[in-house]
């Protein structure tokens, strides 16, 4: 029997909770405290200082920025400008003529750029040293030289292809040029460079009418610029440019919000350089020199009915400053599967002094379960604010309402042939009652229960689904449909004996009803029922295989044993040792016997006469000492006598 | 008929042993070593009937060795017999020689093949 699975509910809502909200990209969020930690752990330091003074400028701005004290942990030898290091003025000098000297009308942008930019620098620095250009006018012209007509510029004049990176760069040394110019620069070409900002905005990309940004780009053969680095280059460039001119730009605030919230849609980068870029065209976005977007963000989009929590909305900027004084209307909530129907309209959030949020009460009260969208508008409570800051007109956020959904009239029954029930049981889908079943392929088996909501109202889950496990683990699913609230399948076993596989015996019944608004979704085993299928005819299609249990192919294997060599195999050590014994008994044996026999031989041999030397006498002596190293007729007689004895011997044998 | 028959037994072992007694007594201790190696070898093979053939190579050294030097002896007493006349040129000693240099010969062999 499969155990029952019914998750308990709130952990279950937690992470539809979360997994709700994080497909809620739309609701974006604004510099945080998670930023701030972010960057800590991005920008570290190796053995006291950085690897590059790039890093270490791009570190010390993200934590000015973001309002962080680590600066204190870094050397006060690093940078200059953010860490005021004494310079000798001479060599600000000396460096600014030779960037001075560099500047001409020929070279290509970025070089400009950074001789320009350089230059900056050094006045900011220190303001004795000369750094005003000879020629700005005609340093302005070559620079505005390289622009094309949809309001980008190129890298070079030989160059045909414009960058939006590139622009950046151009508006930034323009600015550069203004603001190092000795005179005025002319205000037409002052103009003619807004009215290419303007024009450069008009081709700016879009995502889903929220985000404006600037496409990624080639740089050259190996160099790749993407979105966020192009964006962030033509924000630092346009509000670079907006610093030093007089009047206005006059960029729609919606495009202004819109690179923000492209900015804030990237979430916390990853590496440094787009956690840099990110920070630092947010900051500039801030200054002031261009429209202040207000980003309207919401703690949380998931409510839930049961805990009947109240609407919050929060109105910052994009680093997470405080708005002005405003007001948040709800201009329409309605359900997102009926853009239609509305079910709030106009109504005005209160303004909590203490959290600095935006709440709406009781607006549960009005709610059903399901996912909605509500449409926001920021109206700044200051007319004058409308010039400072870019509330981006409407903010569409879905919102998704939970509560516990009632299931209940649960029954499960068998249908006799003219469908009327033999059998019908009540279901406590809430309890763990187990129901049993039998039925034939002539008849039904039907499920019926009703999903009402809080308010009494149609839920329809996303699942509800039927499940028949045979014993062999073979599974069939059905769709439970519904008429209004009541849901409800029947089986007729008649005309799906084919698709279960003609498989007599005991099925387990199991349902599943699941929704993200539900808090109560369950996967509930109701029990079991014995079918009683005909025999399979010959060409039946035949049940697929049981599923491969995935630990038996993926699992550990059992280790192998490595056989090299079998042991050699021993007899027992007894038994050895008995056979020796056995072995040398013949052995023994001839020993006696022959002991015997040369006893008889001596005394034959000692008989014999005269003793001469020959040849067989040495051969038998040696025949002797073969056969028997301790020769036993040294006890009778020595060497001469076996002389004696041979010859005799010889005697015997011819 | 059982007792006339153990009798008939009993009457030809004493005529046999009566026979042998008359063989000379260098046949007999070479008789007496024949016997020592094929008990040998016999005893080789049991033991080899009891805890197996493993290593073969070793078995067959024993074995062989045991029966060739039994069918060695063998040799030389067909050649130091007296009654045998094929063998009457042939000076016992020089039987004795040729005995003892084929056991080396095979004992050698035995001892490369033993393992």
């Amino acid at each position: 029997m499969a155990a029952v699975r019914v998750p308990p509910p709130f952990p279950f809502f937690l992470v539809l909770a979360l997994s709700i909200s994080a497909a809620a990209t739309t609701v974006l969020q604004p510099i945080s405290d998670h930023h701030r930690s972010a960057a800590l752990n991005l920008f570290v330091l190796s053995h006291g200082s950085f690897h590059s003074l790039q890093d270490a400028y791009e570190a010390l701005r993200v934590f000015e920025i973001l309002g962080i004290e680590e600066k204190q942990r870094v050397g006060t030898d690093t940078f200059n400008g953010i860490l005021k290091c004494k310079v000798n003025g001479e060599v600000f000098k000396g460096i600014a003529s030779r960037l001075k000297a560099s500047i001409s009308d020929a070279s290509p942008l970025p070089d400009l750029y950074y001789s320009i930019g350089s230059l900056v620098l050094i006045k900011d620095q220190d303001s004795n040293v000369d750094v005003h250009l000879a020629d700005a006018p005609g340093t302005f012209q070559s620079i505005k030289a390289l622009s094309q007509s949809d309001g980008k510029w190129r890298y070079s004049s030989d160059k045909t292809e414009s960058s939006a990176y590139a622009t950046g760069l151009a508006l930034e040394a323009l600015a550069g040029v203004i603001s190092l110019a000795s005179s005025e620069i002319d205000h037409s070409k002052v103009n003619t460079v807004k009215s290419d900002i303007l024009k450069l905005f008009d081709s700016i990309e879009k995502n889903d009418d929220v985000n404006f940004y600037f496409p990624e780009e080639s740089v050259g053969v190996n160099e790749h610029q993407d979105s966020l680095s192009t964006t962030s280059s033509v924000v630092r460039g346009v509000t670079a440019f907006a610093a030093v001119v007089s009047g206005e730009i006059n960029l729609p605030g919606d495009k202004t919000l819109g690179l923000a919230k492209f900015l804030l849609g990237t979430g916390i980068p990853g590496n440094a350089k787009d956690f840099f870029n990110q920070v630092e065209s947010l900051a500039f976005l801030e200054s002031k020199r261009v429209s202040i977007p207000l980003i309207l963000s919401l703690p949380e989009t998931v409510y839930s009915l049961t805990k009947k929590g109240q609407l919050k909305v929060r109105v910052s900027t994009a680093l997470g400053s405080a708005a002005p004084p405003l007001i948040v209307k709800l201009v329409r909530a309605f359900s997102s599967g009926a853009k239609d129907s509305t079910i709030i309209e106009s109504k005005e959030l209160q303004y909590d002094k203490r959290s600095g949020l935006h709440v709406l009460d009781a607006f549960t009260n009005n709610v059903d379960v399901g996912s909605y969208v509500f449409v926001f508008e920021i109206v700044l409570r200051d007319s004058r604010s409308e010039q400072v800051y870019a509330t981006g007109g409407q903010f569409h956020v879905p919102i998704y309402v939970t509560g516990i959904i009632e299931v209940s009239n649960a029954e499960i029954g068998v249908l006799g042939d003219l469908g009327s029930a033999e059998t019908k049981k009540v279901l406590d889908l809430a309890g763990n009652g187990i129901v049993s079943l039998s039925a034939n392929h002539l008849q039904k088996l039907r499920l019926s229960f009703h999903l009402t909501t809080p308010y009494g109202h149609v839920f329809k889950p996303h699942q509800a689904i039927f499940k028949l496990r045979h014993e062999t683990k073979v599974e069939h699913m059905f769709v439970v449909g519904n008429v209004a609230k009541k849901f409800e399948i029947t089986l007729d076993f008649l005309g799906l004996v084919e698709k279960l596989f003609y498989l007599s015996g005991k099925y387990d019944i199991e349902l599943t009803v699941g929704d993200a608004a539900m808090e109560n979704s369950f996967i509930r085993l109701l029990g079991h029922v014995k079918l009683d299928l005909p025999e399979a005819p010959e060409k039946a299609a035949q049940p697929p295989p049981p599923p491969v249990d995935p630990y038996s192919r993926y699992g550990p294997k059992a280790e192998i044993t490595h056989l090299f060599r079998a042991p050699e195999k021993r007899p027992p050590q007894n038994l050895s040792i008995t056979f020796l014994a056995l072995i040398l008994l013949p052995f023994l044996g001839f020993l006696i016997g022959y002991w015997r026999s040369s006893v008889a031989l001596c005394t034959f041999l000692v008989e014999a006469g005269p003793v001469h030397h020959s040849q067989d006498s040495r051969l038998f002596g040696s025949f002797l000492d073969v056969f028997w190293p301790q020769n036993s007729f040294l006890s009778c007689f020595d060497i001469n006598q076996v002389e004696i004895c041979m010859r005799e011997a010889n005697n015997l044998y011819l | 008929m059982a007792r006339s028959t153990s009798k008939d037994a009993q009457d030809l072992f004493r005529a046999l042993w009566s026979a042998y007694s008359a063989t000379p007594t260098n046949l007999k201790i070479i008789d007496l070593y024949v016997m020592y190696a094929v008990f040998t070898a016999l005893i080789q093979v049991v033991y080899m009937a009891m805890v197996g053939s493993f290593p073969f190579n070793s078995f067959l050294s024993g074995v062989l060795s045991c029966v060739g030097t039994a069918v060695l002896a063998v040799c030389l007493r067909i050649q130091v017999n007296k009654e045998n006349k094929e063998f009457k040129d042939l000076a016992p000693e020089r039987a004795f020689a040729d005995f003892v240099l084929c056991n080396l010969v095979l004992h050698l062999v035995i001892m490369n093949f033993l393992g």
